[in-house]
């Protein structure tokens, strides 16, 4: 069996302070409608209907069992990975090499579920790396060859590489901590995404002082480091329960979540900048694409993991 | 019985490909047609348009909705044809001028209520290329001066499925449907609108160089 100690049941209790927290949310927001009905308020009560979509999926996905988890996450990435292409300028002669890399995403999850570290982290940055530039160099066209291999290589990093760290987090095992690999999971992306809201809302009370004025101006300091601070106290409160972290640790690594996942959040939407696209797509109402909601994750995944393989996973610090 | 085959195709096949495999981002949904009669008029770079398409609506409109094909392609074999006739429903369109009036089943089938989608490119051409449109649909907007017309532009399909392509890779496309109008009087100046109104639709997007 995959999960022989089976979901811890704090994954289940942790899960449910999640729906908690949304049906405050959504109360909050009915009232905000029914005070001031406008163009905001709607838009704000689409993203929380959204919310409920995307976190009745994400349980679903995460207290089945453990194939059931990493093939849902692979198709989160496959989602962004698909997305990013569509929006990026391509070469027509390249689609057979765009199928290949479509092909690399299964291979990638499965290293992941077996917990091959050196195959995980070698597969996509080495070997991928060096295949697209020789199938491109192969099929003939030199002719925006760099502008080929270099938007390639970055968007299978940016989307299917580092998206797929959370699913390694799922094979920690016996180091995983009280709430197993899923508690390490849900860990990560309830706060990647708390962050998100906690930094929107700081930046929407208080914001003033902008960050990055040329790529995302809606970013401010009052809303990262209010959205920071929150964090890293949720992290402190829940890293004991569903980490191996103790309480001053955990919120360290919530700290790291939030700087990390608003690097993410602006990178992302250097990318859109770029192309003069507003959100990377339409599939989630209110939200934009699944780029604009996976943005922060893109970063805050595979810093988590490696920080915590190198400190805890090792026995470094426990 | 072709009628439940057709349903069921588009409800298990065409629905989840479209869902997963593909994605569509749609703008502009509340402007098709809700009851036939009525022309839908699109740009023409995959097979694929023709499924999206029909896609777009209810599956209980699926037997209204008629994609007007060419004779001579979609013909041709007896499997092909049966698939092309009953399950996707084509209404056939002899080219190169063999009957008097070519447009009569199409104007027949507006008769009867139903919604007539036209690639007036003609064929698909170059994926992710407008080619000029074709002047029969202003002669059928002119024989039927009432019904409504509407124009969608589809991107990104050709590159998940371009002409001469049998192996599909996975591209988002949009879709984007536009106000519908009605035949003016005059067909080079429905023909400039019917452009005008495409070029509009394409401009809303930012797609990027596919060469």
């Amino acid at each position: 069996m995959d999960t022989p100690e089976g979901l811890s049941v704090r994954v289940l209790w942790a899960i449910g302070v999640i729906y908690a927290l949304l049906i405050a949310a959504s109360l909050i927001v009915a009232i905000m409608k029914r005070r001031g009905p406008s163009e905001a308020t709607s838009e704000l009560s689409r993203r929380v209907t959204s919310w409920w979509f995307m976190i009745t999926i994400f349980t679903i996905a995460i207290v089945t069992n453990r194939i059931v988890s990493t093939v849902f996450l692979g198709l989160m990435a496959f989602l962004a990975f698909k997305e990013y292409l569509s929006l990026i300028p391509t070469r027509r002669i390249d689609r057979l090499i765009v199928l290949f890399a479509y092909l690399a995403i299964p291979v990638q999850f499965i290293f992941a579920h077996q917990d091959r570290y050196g195959l995980f982290l070698t597969f996509i940055p080495v070997w991928m790396f060096l295949f697209f530039p020789i199938a491109m160099t192969l099929a003939g066209k030199t002719e925006g060859f760099l502008r080929a291999v270099g938007t390639l290589s970055w968007g299978m990093m940016i989307t299917v590489f580092a998206l797929s760290h959370t699913a390694m987090l799922l094979g920690a095992g016996d180091k995983a901590g009280p709430a197993g690999g899923a508690g390490l999971l849900l860990f990560l992306v309830a706060l990647t995404q708390f962050n998100d809201v906690a930094q929107f809302t700081w930046g929407k009370l208080f914001g003033k002082r902008k960050i990055t004025p040329t790529v995302s101006p809606n970013k401010t300091w009052e809303g990262f480091l209010g959205g920071l601070a929150t964090t890293a106290v949720v992290a402190a409160l829940a890293g004991p329960f569903l980490t191996p972290l103790s309480m001053p640790w955990a919120g360290l690594a919530g700290a790291m979540i939030a700087v990390s996942g608003f690097f993410g959040d602006v990178t992302i939407s250097a990318f859109k900048r770029d192309l003069g696209v507003k959100d990377s797509g339409g599939l989630i109402p209110g939200h934009g694409g699944i780029l604009d909601r996976v943005d922060s994750l893109i970063y805050a995944a595979p810093v988590f993991y490696h920080a915590m393989h190198f400190f805890v996973f090792s026995g470094r610090i426990s | 019985m072709s009628r439940y085959l057709r349903i069921a195709f588009f409800a298990i096949i065409v629905r989840p490909i479209l869902l997963i495999v593909l994605g569509m981002n749609v703008r502009g949904r509340e402007h098709l047609p809700k009851t036939g009669p009525a022309i839908i008029v699109a740009n023409h770079n995959s097979h694929l348009d023709t499924l999206t398409l029909l896609a777009l609506f209810p599956l209980r409109d699926l037997p209204r909705l008629r994609p007007v094909a060419a004779a001579d392609y979609f013909l041709s074999n007896k499997l092909l044809a049966w698939f092309a006739l009953n399950i996707i429903g084509i209404l056939p369109l002899e080219r190169g001028g063999v009957k008097k009036n070519p447009l009569a089943d199409l104007e027949a089938a507006l008769d009867r209520g139903e919604i007539l989608i036209l690639f007036p490119e003609g064929s698909r051409g170059e994926p992710e290329q407008r080619a000029d449109f074709k002047r029969g649909v202003a002669f059928l907007a002119r024989a039927r001066p009432q019904t409504p017309v509407h124009p969608v532009f589809i991107h990104g399909l050709g590159k998940a499925l371009p002409k001469g392509s049998a192996i599909l890779v996975p591209f988002n496309c949009d879709v984007i449907a536009g106000a519908p109008f009605q035949w003016q009087g005059k067909a080079p100046e429905f023909m400039e609108a019917l452009e005008t109104q495409m070029t509009m639709l394409a401009g809303q997007g930012q797609f990027q160089p596919w060469d």
